[in-house]
């Protein structure tokens, strides 16, 4: 006895995953591309997008409870289910971030910029790139990688940091700086939290290989 | 070949088993019909009362014949319904199934397939012959038993297989031991098709002739002890209707059987319904 | 908790066939164990060793030892009406007998000798009540057993297993003729009944086993595959052939 239907099943969820994970790819991208480049048309694309984001997860949950209804799984099955559910989670809460900084960036509109921006894109290339490389892992169930990009969590957590410190600086030498400024914090912030929720789906590749669930590479934030 | 349609042929073989069936009840009520139109009205008090008297036409009643009768069936279901059900208890609930087992089977299978009149010879020069019980009652009751008895045990131990193996279960788990589980039971379950059992051999006893001829005798006079001879209802039908010419008198005797054998039915599934309250208690 | 039931290096054959090889298994005390696996893997041989139903088997052989509370069960001077006493054992196909409910009920504690009526009327309700029938039959006692529904039956027959007053609860896929309804309440009475008694199940349906079990033994060709708690079962089974089997991709 196989179960082809069910495998079938289990393996369109796990695409549309992958599908869900590039579209919060892309909005990360997008949105740091936006406070960049202060594209006003892309911002509010990335703000659109996330509603599309948000009821792509719905589905996906939709998809899941089906299964578990009419399947019933048990054992990796089950726990391929459940790791989904988590992810899907995780992925929206990132879209929210990336929306976060669309946002921002139409805050900022075109007031003067504070400084060129070089940290804050390489953080959200980092994130972009972690992101992508936990999905890969999930889908070739990879415990090791899934802990390496973990580990990684800490570059992130070490550039975020120092824009933390640069942007105090300019705060502290110029007061009127402050709003700005703090709008560029908020969009690190941002950054920072999606990784952390790209170590929560390292966290469910690690839980869906071996049924353990625990916390690798405690974030210091 | 010519094909019917399905619907048709199910027409066709509908209608044969139906005459089938109408046919054999016919044959049926036809010979009792006859016997009991043509008998009833001989039947008399001073018919049932009297002892046959002999002579060409058929004088006198069927008294001995009945006390006579009533006397066979009694002894020979007083011997073989203990040995029968005992034998039949052993082989299906004690004897492993072994080769030993299967040839007791076999040959019991075998016994049951010979003509009565060959248990007859055998009942003649064992039990008249050498065991000096000449010809009496209690040669013919054994005799009997020899006949009847591979019928019996295997009726009876069919019945007994046929209760479905989770009653034993049920009762060893809750710590009965094997007899307990066969007296409170498989009895009980067994018990209808063991009686069943029991009635064809009551019936095969009365019915049967030509094997109690050549043990029992034929003498009508009246029975006084398990030693003396005797002439059953069906032995005085045969003489009836052989020696004399009195056929009113055989139908009138066969009908009388016919009787008998009916009331021995009735009250033996009377009795067993009683016995199978009691033995599983309660209603 | 205390293993109330240990088997050591169990193997059993049925003539030539070798049905369980080297099971050894510890079976808490007040813990419901499920024994799963496909068809012929030795469950249900396994379930009838722990109460010597397998003596009646002609040509059987049996090796190792069940050790109920210490005792080896199997030990030339242990009385086998002894051990079914403690052991009870509920079937397949609800089995009562051709009785009347009361008599069903008692047929076990007459059998071991018990014959007071008080007692006896006592013990009826005392059981019917645990296997919560007592409530549906209590004006109708000298129905037949028969007449019961397929659910009732199987109430009534733990019942009957109930009143001799065992250690230990067999069940032999005691739900394969059951609806759902009347399976979801032998699941019930499961949970009620450990708290007293020590329950060991075989059962084909895995979600029943991951409903109403606290311990899963998996089966396979006469071998213990794996055995532990049934929420470790089903969420993360160490063996690939539980696994596969358990989800479905057996064979």
């Amino acid at each position: 006895m196989t179960r082809e239907s069910f495998d079938r099943h289990l393996q369109q969820l796990q695409d549309e995953v992958l599908v869900l994970g590039s579209m919060v790819d892309k909005a990360i991208d997008r949105s740091m591309r936006a406070l960049k480049g202060r594209d006003m048309e892309m911002a509010r694309q990335v703000v659109a997008g996330d509603r599309k984001i948000n009821q792509k997860r719905l589905d996906i949950e939709e998809r899941c409870v089906e299964l578990i209804i009419s399947q019933q799984p048990v054992a990796s099955d089950l726990r391929i289910i459940v790791a989904v559910l988590n992810i899907i989670i995780d992925l929206e809460r990132i879209g929210d971030h990336a929306e976060g900084t669309a946002k921002i960036a139409l805050m900022i509109g075109d007031e003067p910029p504070l400084k060129p921006l070089i940290d804050l894109p390489r953080m959200a290339e980092k994130a972009g790139d972690m992101l992508r490389r936990s999905l890969v892992a999930f889908i070739n169930r990879d415990v090791a990688s899934a802990r390496e990009i973990s580990a990684e969590d800490d570059e992130i957590d070490n550039l975020y940091d120092q824009v933390y410190r640069e942007l105090l600086v300019f705060m502290m030498e110029d007061p009127r700086t402050i709003t700005r400024a703090t709008r560029l914090i908020w969009v690190a912030h941002n950054l920072e939290r999606s990784a952390d929720r790209v170590t929560n789906i390292c966290e469910r590749v690690v839980f869906t290989v071996t049924g353990k669930m625990e916390e690798i590479g405690a974030s210091k934030y | 070949m010519i094909k019917l349609s399905p619907k048709l042929m199910q027409k066709i073989a509908w209608g044969f088993t139906w005459a089938a069936g109408i046919i054999s009840v016919l044959i049926l009520v036809l010979i009792i019909g006859y016997v009991l139109a043509k008998g009833l009205p001989v039947i008399s008090l001073e018919f049932l009362l009297t002892s046959p008297e002999g002579g060409l036409s058929g004088e006198g009643g069927i008294f001995s014949c009945i006390v006579a009768t009533l006397w066979l069936i009694a002894i020979t279901m007083a011997i073989l319904i203990p040995l029968g059900i005992g034998a039949a208890i052993y082989l299906a609930e004690y004897a492993p199934d072994s080769k030993f087992t299967r040839l007791i089977r076999y040959s019991v299978d075998l016994l049951a397939g010979v003509p009565s009149i060959v248990f007859g010879l055998f009942g003649f020069a064992v039990f008249v012959m050498a065991l000096h019980l000449s010809y009496s009652i209690l040669a013919g009751a054994l005799t009997l038993v020899c006949l009847l008895l591979p019928f019996l045990v295997r009726s009876a131990e069919e019945a007994i297989r046929t209760v479905p193996q989770e009653q034993r279960e049920a009762a060893l788990s809750l710590g009965a031991t094997r007899w307990q589980t066969i007296v409170h039971v498989i009895m009980p379950a067994a018990l209808p098709g063991i009686i069943t059992g029991i009635i064809l051999c009551v019936g095969g006893a009365v019915a049967e002739s030509a094997c109690l001829y050549v043990t029992m005798g034929g003498s009508a006079a009246m029975p006084t002890s398990l030693l003396s001879g005797g002439r059953t209802l069906a032995v005085h039908v045969f003489y009836l209707a052989m020696e004399t010419n009195a056929l009113d008198k055989a139908l009138a005797t066969g009908a009388v059987l016919i009787i008998l054998i009916f009331i021995i039915n009735l009250s033996t599934r009377w009795l067993s319904q009683r016995l199978q309250a009691k033995m599983s208690g309660g209603t | 908790m205390n293993p109330k039931i240990q088997t050591k290096e169990l193997d059993f054959h049925y003539g030539k066939v070798q049905a369980l090889k080297k099971v050894t298994l510890d079976i808490k005390e007040h813990q419901v164990t499920a024994l799963i696996g496909p068809s012929g893997c030795g469950k249900s041989t396994f379930l009838r060793t722990l109460n010597r139903m397998n003596d009646v088997i002609p040509n059987a052989r049996l090796e190792g030892a069940v050790f109920l509370d210490g005792l080896n069960i199997y030990a030339p001077e242990v009385d086998v009406v002894e051990v079914r006493k403690r052991v009870g054992m509920v079937f397949q196909q609800p089995n009562p007998f051709p009785k009347s409910i009361y008599e069903n009920v008692i047929f076990g504690p007459r059998m071991l000798g018990l014959n007071h009526r008080t007692n006896l009327n006592d013990v009826v309700e005392k059981s019917l009540r645990a296997s919560g029938l007592w409530d549906e039959v209590k004006d109708n006692l000298g129905k037949s057993g028969m007449a019961l529904s397929g659910g009732q039956q199987q109430r009534l027959c733990i019942a009957r297993a109930l009143a001799i007053e065992p250690e230990i609860i067999l069940m032999d896929e005691p739900c394969s003729s059951l609806d759902p309804i009347s399976t979801l309440r032998i699941e019930e009475l499961m949970q009620e009944l450990k708290g007293k008694y020590t329950i060991v199940i075989v059962t084909h349906n895995m979600q029943q086993a991951a409903r109403a079990s606290d311990w899963t033994g998996f089966f396979l060709l006469g071998e213990m595959v794996e055995y532990g708690p049934t929420s470790e079962i089903f969420s993360r089974p160490k063996d690939k052939r539980t696994e596969d089997y358990i989800t479905g991709r057996f064979g």
